[in-house]
């Protein structure tokens, strides 16, 4: 059994230095344990004042209506929900780490799953902001819940994509938080068997809900994991399938189109990417974790984004065929005038869109560029523009010119409020995440413990003698130990 | 739920720890626990745990999900109230799959934790005793239960000659209680009584 498991030296290690249990506790605690630096309360307080902005802009959008926004009736759909799905999309990429990664057994996702889950959980509690504020009168908003009510009881319209949204997104939301939360379980019980001072014994002793590590528990705890990672991977797709059904269930020329559930999915992973490199490259930079968050795991994470950065791609590029193909004058004009023409009004968001999603990702078909890191931080903000300016050209670009030209709504830019709801939701999600770096283990400990013999520099380098060994002499020394 | 005593060893290597737990279970002992900072994969075979049947309950919680969605908006939208949407038929099964899914999975996924936290006692203020507080960090920790027959030396000797260290004769309680990690001694906010 031995045999099957021992890893070549042929790949790269995934902790780097030499390591052993208890520096891996010492090393991911550290940051928890000691006091935020003084960047931590910069970028903390930015995100705070962000925050701010959010509420009060969502307030006078509250008190005053949507009209705060410019939308109007041509344009319904205007930064709102590209913001919205632009939100859902950057939530893909924790549950594809954590469950997709997982089921394949790819051993890199120890050193990033937990912070990318993180991640996953406030950009969906981001975007959930959007259809939620979006309603109007917000004060009705459980009127999307199938309720026994006094109006007949009148259900919700099961048929209809919006609906599935609601069901799709909370459904995400729940599952990611529960695959995030148990899987914290045994880390939050180490940092409560470290902790010193009063109110940690207390907090960490209540977050941890008492774990001890008895093996029956880890084999439950395994058991968990994999099932709700079996279940989260068809989940993940579907969500962003879903979202995806908004437009496409529709008949507005630019949106009618099978190709979208996967086109978006692939795209939602795009952009999840992107997040986390941006995330993960000042995370590891600001809590010293390099030799968690190495250069290996960028690599690979690079290779993804050049992987669906190309399938979205494609995706462009087969709409523009079909457009051309089915011959239908409206899909014609969406495409071609809309979108391609650099000269109509909303032109430029499209080039813009396919200079950053495809033209620029193909830098990392290079090995050098892959491990670069200033230049995968500066790719990750482009591609994060790029996909945002996706959904924006999605949905304006498809509705601003309507059938009927005298209802054409050539000119829309948005109001001071619509920005500020944007950045609010910054807000949010970077109060959360430095909250979330200052009192979670932002790498998953046990995990780390768990690769650490197979996968870490120092176990990996005492096995050189082992390679050199004669085929049968190997084969019979690891052949019958068990276990290990 | 009650105090009772155990002999504790400790081991800081898994590849020590898997022959001891061999050791220790052909030699007749009864493990109580081995307390682990990660999962090892195969020492609950080798303790001859059972395998978990989370899974099955998983599949009950997830088919309990699918019956539900699809028996309430089956009743929703033929029975109780039938709308028109576009002379589509009131029972329009391929449109309900989407939220069909998404229950069965939620069902599955809320379900399985909840069991999980139930087997397995856990919950925020649940408080349980500690052989050892660095089993959460680097040290693998057997814990064997004795009785009125267990002859405590030869135990700890025999512990030692299979690889542990610090082996030490405790008296630990072995259910849960509510409490709280910053307040040691408290339970049932009683003390406990130091065992004899």
């Amino acid at each position: 059994m031995a045999l099957l498991r021992y890893e070549s030296q042929a790949r790269p290690p995934l902790v780097d230095g030499s390591k052993d249990y208890h520096q891996v506790t010492e090393d991911i605690c550290r940051p928890v344990e000691t006091k935020p630096s003084k960047l931590w309360w910069v970028g903390f307080l930015i995100s705070v004042v962000l925050l701010i902005f959010g509420i009060i802009s969502v307030a006078v959008e509250v008190i005053y209506g949507t009209g705060q926004w410019n939308l109007n009736k041509t344009i319904g759909w205007g930064w709102d929900i590209t913001n919205f799905v632009w939100w859902v999309g950057i939530g893909h990429a924790g549950t594809l780490i954590s469950a997709i990664l997982l089921l394949f057994r790819q051993g890199w996702r120890t050193g990033v799953n937990r912070a990318a889950e993180a991640m996953t959980i406030f950009a969906v509690m981001c975007a959930g902001q959007f259809p939620i504020w979006h309603m109007g009168r917000v004060w009705d908003a459980f009127f999307v819940l199938p309720y026994p009510n006094t109006r007949g009881p009148l259900w919700v319209n099961f048929n209809s994509p919006l609906l599935w949204d609601v069901f799709a997104i909370s459904t995400y939301f729940t599952v990611s938080l529960l695959f995030w939360y148990s899987g914290l379980l045994p880390d939050l019980a180490t940092l409560r068997d470290r902790a010193k001072v009063k109110w940690r014994k207390f907090f960490y002793g209540v977050a941890a809900f008492g774990w001890t590590g008895s093996t029956k528990h880890w084999q439950r705890h395994e058991a968990l994991s994999l099932v709700l990672a079996g279940l989260s991977t068809p989940l993940v797709l579907s969500v962003h399938t879903i979202v995806s059904f908004d437009f496409a269930t529709s008949v507005i020329p630019g949106w009618h189109t099978t190709i979208f559930p996967p086109y978006f999915v692939a795209g939602a992973i795009f952009s999840g990417f992107a997040m986390v490199q941006t995330l993960l490259l000042v995370t590891r930079k600001v809590l010293a974790l390099e030799d968690y968050i190495t250069i290996e795991h960028i690599e690979v994470m690079n290779k993804v984004i050049v992987l669906t950065g190309s399938i979205v791609g494609i995706a462009y590029l087969t709409e523009l065929f079909m457009a051309w193909y089915s011959a239908v004058p409206a899909e014609n004009f969406a495409f071609f005038e809309n979108r391609l023409n650099l000269n109509s009004p909303y032109g430029w968001s499209y080039w813009l869109m396919m200079g950053c999603n495809v033209l620029s990702p193909q830098i990392f078909w290079f090995r050098k560029m892959r491990r670069n890191i200033l230049l995968t931080f500066f790719m990750s903000i482009l591609v994060n523009i790029g996909m945002w300016f996706e959904r924006f050209v999605i949905i304006v670009t498809s509705i601003y010119r309507d059938y009927l030209p005298s209802s054409w709504s050539t000119y829309y830019s948005p109001s001071i409020w619509e920005i500020g709801f944007y950045m609010g939701t910054f807000g949010l999600f970077f109060t959360c995440y430095f909250l979330f770096a200052k009192f979670f283990p932002v790498i998953a400990i046990a995990e780390i413990k768990h690769i650490l013999k197979k996968n870490g520099e120092s176990y990996k380098n005492n096995m050189t003698e082992v390679e050199q060994e004669e085929i049968n002499k190997f084969g019979h020394d690891h052949s019958h130990d068990h276990g290990a | 739920m009650s105090v009772k005593k155990f002999v504790v060893g400790n081991f800081d290597d898994e590849a020590v720890l898997f022959p001891a737990v061999k050791k220790v279970r052909r030699a007749g002992y009864r493990i109580h626990d081995v307390f682990t900072p990660f999962p090892i994969h195969g020492l609950d075979k080798e303790m001859g745990l059972r395998d978990t049947s989370l899974h099955t309950a998983g599949f009950i919680f997830g088919i309990t999900g699918t019956t539900t969605a699809v028996s309430f908006i089956t009743w929703a939208l033929t029975t109780d109230w039938p709308i028109n949407f576009g002379g589509k038929p009131f029972f329009s099964l391929p449109a309900w799959i989407p939220i069909t899914f998404e229950l069965t999975v939620l069902f599955a996924a809320v379900g399985m934790v909840l069991t999980f936290c139930w087997l397995c006692q856990l919950a925020p203020f649940v408080k349980k005793d500690h052989f050892n507080p660095r089993s959460t960090d680097d040290t693998f920790v057997m814990a064997l239960e004795c009785t009125d027959k267990t002859n405590d030396e030869e135990l700890i000797a025999f512990l030692n000659s299979v690889g542990a260290k610090d082996v030490s004769v405790q008296y630990r309680e072995t259910g849960w209680w509510l409490g709280r990690y910053d307040q040691d001694t408290v339970k049932y906010g009683k003390k406990v009584e130091a065992a004899s």
